[in-house]
């Protein structure tokens, strides 16, 4: 018999192993850690989302839905997209409910790409898109964005990127794991260059609720969609779900909102894996819209001050860090202390139990940087910087 | 409401320092400005939050309900206040509906708070009829459920 190994397709075999999941097996089984390394809010779904599902159950909501999700779900979004993002979707046929953003980009990328077809995207990044990109037989041509640019995403580094077999941008605003906001203007621009080349954007806006300014860090900063820009709506996938502003991870919900004929395609491969999302989610889903907004400003909050503390902790200990205007992941500088970024991680690991995640585990760029996750009790994350202080007193 | 009072009033115990680096404020600035809060009567005061049962203390607590005649120039303020000032009530709320007050009022006894109802409240004039309602079991007080406990269930390293 051929080994199993020689079995595995060419395409499955040629994806390395995710960097988080070594980092994840390192700390597995200890119970001392104190954990920065999470990508998941540390709140449980607010209640009265939490109820709706008990009560969808108790009604005995089990069934299948439409493949496109609930129509009470998609006419929900739609309104939700309308006034948070100022576009305009139709829910009969622009709106696609799928399992998480994961669901979501999988299949706009089958729908999408032919072999190939190359898709320009911003490392560091979340560790599924250029797998998702290689399992659809694109090519994923990286631009690796710059701790000098707070990792913004510079129109000119797009353009440089672009070639006669670019099909697909795909944009990630606010950025897993940096927190990095993308300034209007390099937004703009590289809205023309979509135009100009006549590309597809993918848009994965999951973290667009959670965002900080002013002095006090406290107020929500402004979220601008890709989609919103002129001439952009018929040529971008619009991704968004409700793990990270609703604390809904487990849910697994997330939803498209694309052109009827690209919604269509996607329809096509979700209809056949996953056949519908699972309904007491989405049932779920319709309470978060139609009554979640003081919870997720709650939540915000929360995080907002958590964001403070952080950077004003790394401030006092000499750990350079840009204020991240998004998402819930602060992405200090330790180029200063010698190590790369698995060093300090696993080091601070072994001396001092707190987990943080290597930046390389999102891509080479993330050399020099580790992700710090700031969803975290507030107590908990006061211990963690604490012992970071301690650990890099002792490098300087 | 400003992001201090918010914060005080889910933690009345947060100190300046903290209180400073959750809101990215000077220690001293926050200081200052609770004083004024506290000078300017925003800030009545502080209260701990204390489950009754664990801490032992067996008094009693009752929610009455009490119609008042409203007064020609006043309304209900003169009553409402007079009733609000015996040291035995805990909050009293003007209400809409059926009746005019809600008062909570605390004794160490039913008997303290049945004579308490009997003697002092219903007998203030102006006090048309009372209706007394005594508290069994507290689920939540002041925002906290009395059986908190969430266990963070998180894989320790995720995307």
């Amino acid at each position: 018999m051929k080994p199993l190994e020689d079995r595995i397709a060419k395409q499955v075999a040629s994806i390395p192993r995710s960097g988080i999941r070594d980092f994840f097996e390192l700390v597995q089984g200890r119970d001392d850690v104190i954990s920065l390394g999470v990508g998941e809010p540390d709140f449980s779904a607010p209640w009265h989302i939490r109820e709706a599902a008990i009560f969808a159950l108790e009604k005995g909501q089990t069934s299948y839905t439409s493949n496109l999700g609930l129509p009470s779900l998609r006419e929900s979004i739609s309104k939700y997209v309308e006034k948070q993002f100022h576009v305009d979707y139709d829910p009969a046929s622009e709106v696609l409910v799928t399992v998480g953003v994961s669901e979501a980009l999988d299949i706009a990328c089958r729908a999408l790409l032919d072999p190939g077809d190359e898709v320009i995207y911003h490392e560091p990044c979340y560790v599924s898109y250029s797998p998702s990109i290689v399992m659809a037989y694109g090519k994923a041509v990286s631009i690796q964005t710059r701790l000098e640019d707070k990792f913004a995403l510079l129109a000119k580094d797009v353009e440089a990127a672009i070639t006669d077999n670019t099909k697909i941008i795909l944009l990630n605003f606010p950025t897993n794991p940096t927190g990095a906001i993308e300034p209007l203007d390099e937004l703009e621009k590289i809205a023309q260059l979509a135009i100009k080349h006549d590309l597809i954007v993918i848009s994965d806006e999951i973290y667009s609720e959670l965002t900080y300014s002013g002095n006090n860090g406290i107020d929500p900063g402004e979220h601008t969609s890709i989609a919103s820009l002129p001439g952009m709506k018929e040529r971008t996938i619009l991704l968004h779900g409700f793990s990270k502003a609703y604390a809904m991870t487990g849910f697994r919900l997330g939803y498209s909102c694309a052109p009827h004929v690209l919604t269509e395609a996607m329809m096509k491969i979700h209809q056949y894996s996953m056949l519908c999302a699972p309904i007491m989610s989405q049932l779920a889903a319709v309470e978060a819209l139609e009554n979640g907004d003081p919870e997720v400003e709650r939540m915000r909050r929360a995080y907002a001050e958590r964001r403070n503390l952080l950077l004003r902790r790394f401030k006092e200990m000499g750990m350079p860090c840009f204020a991240p205007g998004g998402a819930f992941y602060a992405f200090p500088d330790i180029r200063k202390f010698g190590l790369s970024s698995i060093e300090f991680a696993h080091r601070l690991l072994e001396e001092e139990s707190v987990a943080v995640v290597p930046g390389t585990a999102f891509g080479k760029a993330g050399e020099g940087c580790v992700r710090c996750c700031y969803a975290t009790a507030y107590d908990q994350l006061e211990i963690a910087l604490e012992k970071i202080g301690n650990f890099i007193g002792r490098l300087q | 409401m400003e992001a201090l009072l918010e914060l005080l009033k889910k933690n009345a115990r947060f100190s300046p320092a903290e209180i400073a680096d959750r809101l990215n404020m000077d220690e001293k600035e926050v200081v200052n400005h609770i004083k004024d809060l506290e000078n300017n009567g925003t800030i009545l005061g502080y209260h701990g939050v204390i489950d009754r049962e664990r801490s032992g203390d067996t008094n009693v607590t009752a929610m009455i309900e009490i119609k008042l005649t409203p007064e020609r120039d006043g309304g209900f303020d003169r009553l409402a206040e007079r009733i609000a000032k015996f040291h035995q009530v805990t909050h009293c709320y003007l209400m809409s509906g059926g009746y005019d007050l809600a008062v909570m009022v605390e004794g160490e006894t039913l008997n303290d708070v049945a004579r308490f109802v009997s003697e002092k409240l219903s007998t203030v004039e102006g006090v048309i009829a009372t209706s007394t309602h005594f508290q069994l079991k507290v689920y939540k007080q002041s925002g906290f459920l009395a059986s908190a406990g969430f266990e963070d269930q998180r894989l320790a390293v995720s995307p």
